[in-house]
């Protein structure tokens, strides 16, 4: 076992951990801890855009940003911080340009913006052009050029070491952060770094669905983890189904397609959203058109074979147009079904794609031990985290926003804490549980195989708790998941190694996911309404007056040894605008 | 990405594929803490339509043998982690079809060359990053900051489009015969690197990066034999860049 101590560590080198690494790292001696070499990290697949009011091609301000984000996200959003992000957005573009962004240019050399889902002009009157872009591949140069900082400002990162676990101890009574437990994959030991600050900033959980754009290793670690440790998770059961995945594949097409003009399609070549959002039609927030889709199929107007998609027709954009705005996503597209979408529609379905929910935290970042706490040295941000700016459903372009105005907060606040904040004791045998952990599924001969249990547990989430929810499915996913982890429980790895030993660590990764499955289905079930991204057959309506309130799931221990979810509520801050129907 | 071990072919909406066929995949591995050689090892799978080499990669690590080791994230070539030597070139495992390749032979998948390998697909990336870093990839500037952002024609934008796509996956410095057999060549993608902020017009840095590209006999090794173009998932012309690169700097003009 080796230790080390820094002032701040910051765990994951997404857009959110290199951007707070950018800040803590010139104010406090800083590590970021990062399981996958930064530039791997799934910031760089974002595709569509970061929006703030620029004004750059057409008028706009940050209030008409605030009131899209509020009410794209259901009246979920908590405002204080909405607005925050609104305001703060303009510098974090311009931030990124001045570290070297490639942005898209407008004929007079500013930066280019461009059309995106549920961004409009004055409440509502009109689609607005707010996201800046980079081609279709803005959050690969938002992670290349905020690595390319971290390379300048010599940023210590301590690459392909898994954090297992967060160190807190008791003083005077208040728990307080003290460190983390690493894993290096390459060597197989464990590491414990001691810290002031620890930032969170691991990215998203869509592995727990089947269909999903997030990439193989988004298990939300950083989740799980906290919440083993008796920490909240915030709004679990929202999460963003994105309506263009490729279908039965999930790989994103990104909105910036119908930002362009794609439109989507069923059998009857019919332009449905017509039907379901009038005014914004294809533009609508991501769950209106998700369950617009979903509803086509249903009803018996899904295209293809087995009539289980609905089209993305660009047949009628001129194709330098595409290939000048729209270039990798239309690879994707021939990649991967062989389809050319300057003269075929392309097949698309809902894919799993954001995690609403995430670590509960004040605008300042730092992470909430209940509604009124917090827990002194531990901070969170990017998708891991729920601020809430995203609510019950996000406004696309609004996550690239989110990491570079709250990863920046993060890394500040960090650092600052760290300046003032006496040292916290270790504990004894700090690594001792996730020695047991890792140990445990190492030698366990003769198990089920990980991939096997994993597989069930995607199926049934998707089956179940996907864009259709309803007590019926819910409670099915419920008992799946309850069955899946007494196998987990007798599951065994093959690779008995010390190193690279992926198999033990896809193993670690499913037990966070089975954790986090349970979490989303509780707060599902409980939650008795349709809003934003959760839709509930049995509950279609919003209900204002009983469910206008923040999920907040604990693990409690049982008495026989196992653990359930607990539930507890959260006000939403609500500063200027109520709740108002949702018509697009 | 879908978990597609075992995709059902009606999943994958079938656009010209092939419904389901036998494939033989010869991988070559090697465990550090057992082999004192790599070796060479067969597995014949049933898979389907669209699948892609990494689906064949994770079918076996799934349900034959899960000490298989290899790098993957994103799973749709956008994260750089799984450049790998198929049968003989390289690629992305999450890119490559199985079906485009032939399959009447096994498809050979080895580590990528001229890095060390650490266990079987893995190899040893620092060597790689150390090179990336040391022709100072970041925007380098004179004088204050503007308070809004820097101005950038479309043209002047479109001139470094190209060098901007790099995904850090090292298919072409590794497909590099001066690289295999040079300890000191820092390879094309330190190039790629270098002419992304070469050619961008806010850049002020131009001259030091080519001076570190001369001086340690950088671009003039490169003999253009053009594998790294055929190498980049991303359709980079990595050779042209390279050749901008040396008439940037027998001109000194950018
Ligand atoms: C295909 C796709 C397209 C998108 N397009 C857009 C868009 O156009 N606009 C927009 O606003 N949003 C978009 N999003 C959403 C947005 O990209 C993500 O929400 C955002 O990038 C998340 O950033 P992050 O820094 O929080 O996490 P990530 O970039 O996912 O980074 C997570 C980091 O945590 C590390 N990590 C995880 N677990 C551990 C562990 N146990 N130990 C150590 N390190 C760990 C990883 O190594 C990684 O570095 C898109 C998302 C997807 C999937
Ligand atoms: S897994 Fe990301 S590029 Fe292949």
């Amino acid at each position: 076992m080796q230790t080390h101590q820094y002032d701040v560590v910051i765990v994951g080198a997404g857009g959110a951990g290199m951007r707070a690494a950018l800040e803590a790292g010139q104010r406090a001696r800083t590590a970021v801890i990062t399981k996958l070499y930064p530039t791997r990290s799934h910031t760089g697949a974002a595709q569509g855009g970061m929006c703030a009011a620029l004004a750059n091609v057409e008028e706009d301000s940050p209030e008409w940003h605030t009131f899209d984000t509020v009410k794209g996200g259901d009246f979920l959003v908590d405002q204080d911080a909405a607005e925050i992000m609104a305001k703060e957005a303009i510098d974090a573009v311009l931030d990124l340009e001045k570290m070297g962004l490639p942005f898209n240019r407008t004929p007079d050399g500013t930066i280019d913006q461009r059309r995106f889902g549920g961004h409009t002009r004055n409440h509502g009157e009109a689609a607005v052009r707010r996201a800046c872009y980079s081609a279709d591949r803005t959050g690969h140069m938002i992670l290349q050029t905020l690595y390319q900082q971290c390379i300048k400002h010599n940023v210590d990162f301590f690459s392909e070491f898994y954090v297992l676990d967060l160190i807190f101890n008791e003083v005077d009574g208040e728990r307080r952060t003290a460190g983390v437990v690493a894993y290096d994959l390459a060597s197989g030991e464990i590491h414990v770094v001691r810290a002031k600050s620890v930032v969170f900033a691991t990215g998203g959980a869509g592995k727990v669905y089947k269909t999903t754009s997030n990439a193989h290793t988004l298990t939300g670690d950083g989740m799980a983890i906290a919440y083993r440790r008796g920490v909240p998770l915030e709004d679990m059961e929202f999460f963003q189904f994105h309506p263009t995945g490729l279908a039965g594949l999930g790989i994103l097409l990104s909105e910036a397609a119908r930002g362009e003009g794609a439109i989507l399609r069923n059998c009857d070549g019919e332009r449905f959203m017509e039907r379901y959002a009038p005014t914004l039609k294809d533009l609508a927030p991501r769950d209106v058109v998700a369950r617009a889709m979903a509803n086509e199929v249903r009803e018996g107007r899904g295209a293809g074979p087995n009539k289980d998609y609905v089209l993305l027709d660009l047949t009628h954009l001129e194709p330098a147009h595409i290939d000048a705005k729209l270039p990798d996503i239309t690879e994707f597209a021939r990649t991967y079904l062989g389809i050319e979408p300057y003269t075929e529609p392309v097949p698309v379905f809902p894919t799993a794609h954001y995690a609403m929910g995430g670590i509960p935290t004040t605008v300042e970042t730092e992470v909430l031990a209940d509604n009124e706490r917090v827990i002194p040295g531990m901070f969170a941000a990017g998708e891991v985290a729920c601020v809430s700016v995203h609510g019950a459903n996000r406004l696309g372009t609004n996550s690239l926003l989110d990491i570079n105005v709250f990863g920046r907060r993060a890394g500040i606040a960090a650092a600052a804490f760290a300046a003032k904040a006496p040292w916290v004791e270790l504990p004894e045998s700090p690594e001792a549980d996730t020695v047991a952990l890792l140990e445990g599924m190492r030698e366990r001969e003769d198990g089920e195989r990980i991939a096997d249990i994993r597989r069930a547990l995607q199926e049934t989430m998707d089956a179940n708790a996907q864009v259709f929810r309803s007590e019926a499915t819910l409670k099915q996913a419920l008992a799946d998941i309850a069955s899946l982890r007494e196998r987990y429980d007798r599951a065994s790895v093959q690779d008995k190694g010390r190193r690279f030993n992926t198999d033990l660590l896809e193993a670690v990764e499913l037990g966070f996911l089975l954790d986090l499955a349970e979490v989303i289905v509780t707060g599902a079930l409980e939650r008795k309404e349709s809003r934003g991204g959760h839709f509930r057959e049995d509950y279609q309506n919003r209900d204002d007056v009983n469910y206008m309130r923040h999920t907040m799931a604990y693990r409690t221990e049982n008495a026989d040894g196992g653990a359930a979810v607990r539930l507890d509520f959260k006000p939403v801050v609500v500063t200027r605008y109520q709740p108002m129907e949702r018509k697009f | 990405m879908t978990v597609t071990t075992e995709a059902p072919v009606k999943e994958t909406p079938d656009a010209g594929g092939v419904p389901s066929f036998q494939v033989t995949m010869r991988l070559r591995r090697f465990n550090p803490e057992s082999d004192t050689e790599p070796r060479w090892e067969d597995h014949t799978l049933t898979m389907h339509g669209t699948d892609r080499v990494l689906d064949a990669l994770h079918k076996i690590k799934w349900e034959i043998d899960g000490s298989l080791t290899f790098r993957r994230s994103c799973a749709h070539g956008i994260c750089g982690s799984d450049a790998m030597r198929i049968n003989g070139r390289n690629r992305l495992a999450c890119k490559t079809l199985l079906k485009d390749l032939p399959l009447d032979k096994p498809i050979s998948v080895e580590p990528i060359k001229g890095l060390a390998v650490m266990k079987d697909l893995v190899v040893d990336m620092e060597p790689f990053y150390a090179a990336y870093k040391s022709i100072m990839p970041f925007l380098i500037t004179t004088g204050n900051d503007p308070s809004r952002e820097r101005r950038q024609s479309p043209e002047e934008r479109e001139r470094f489009d190209d060098t901007t796509k790099c995904i850090l996956c090292a298919a072409c410095t590794t497909s590099c015969p001066v690289y295999w057999s040079d300890g000191q060549y820092f390879g094309p993608q330190a190039i790629v690197g270098a002419h992304r902020f070469i050619f961008d017009s806010r850049d002020e840095g131009a001259e030091e990066r080519l001076e570190i590209l001369n001086d340690r006999e950088g671009v003039w090794r490169c003999r253009t034999t053009f594998n790294c173009t055929d190498a980049c998932p991303r359709g980079i012309e990595v050779t042209k860049a390279i050749q901008e690169v040396k008439q940037a700097l027998l001109f000194r003009r950018v």
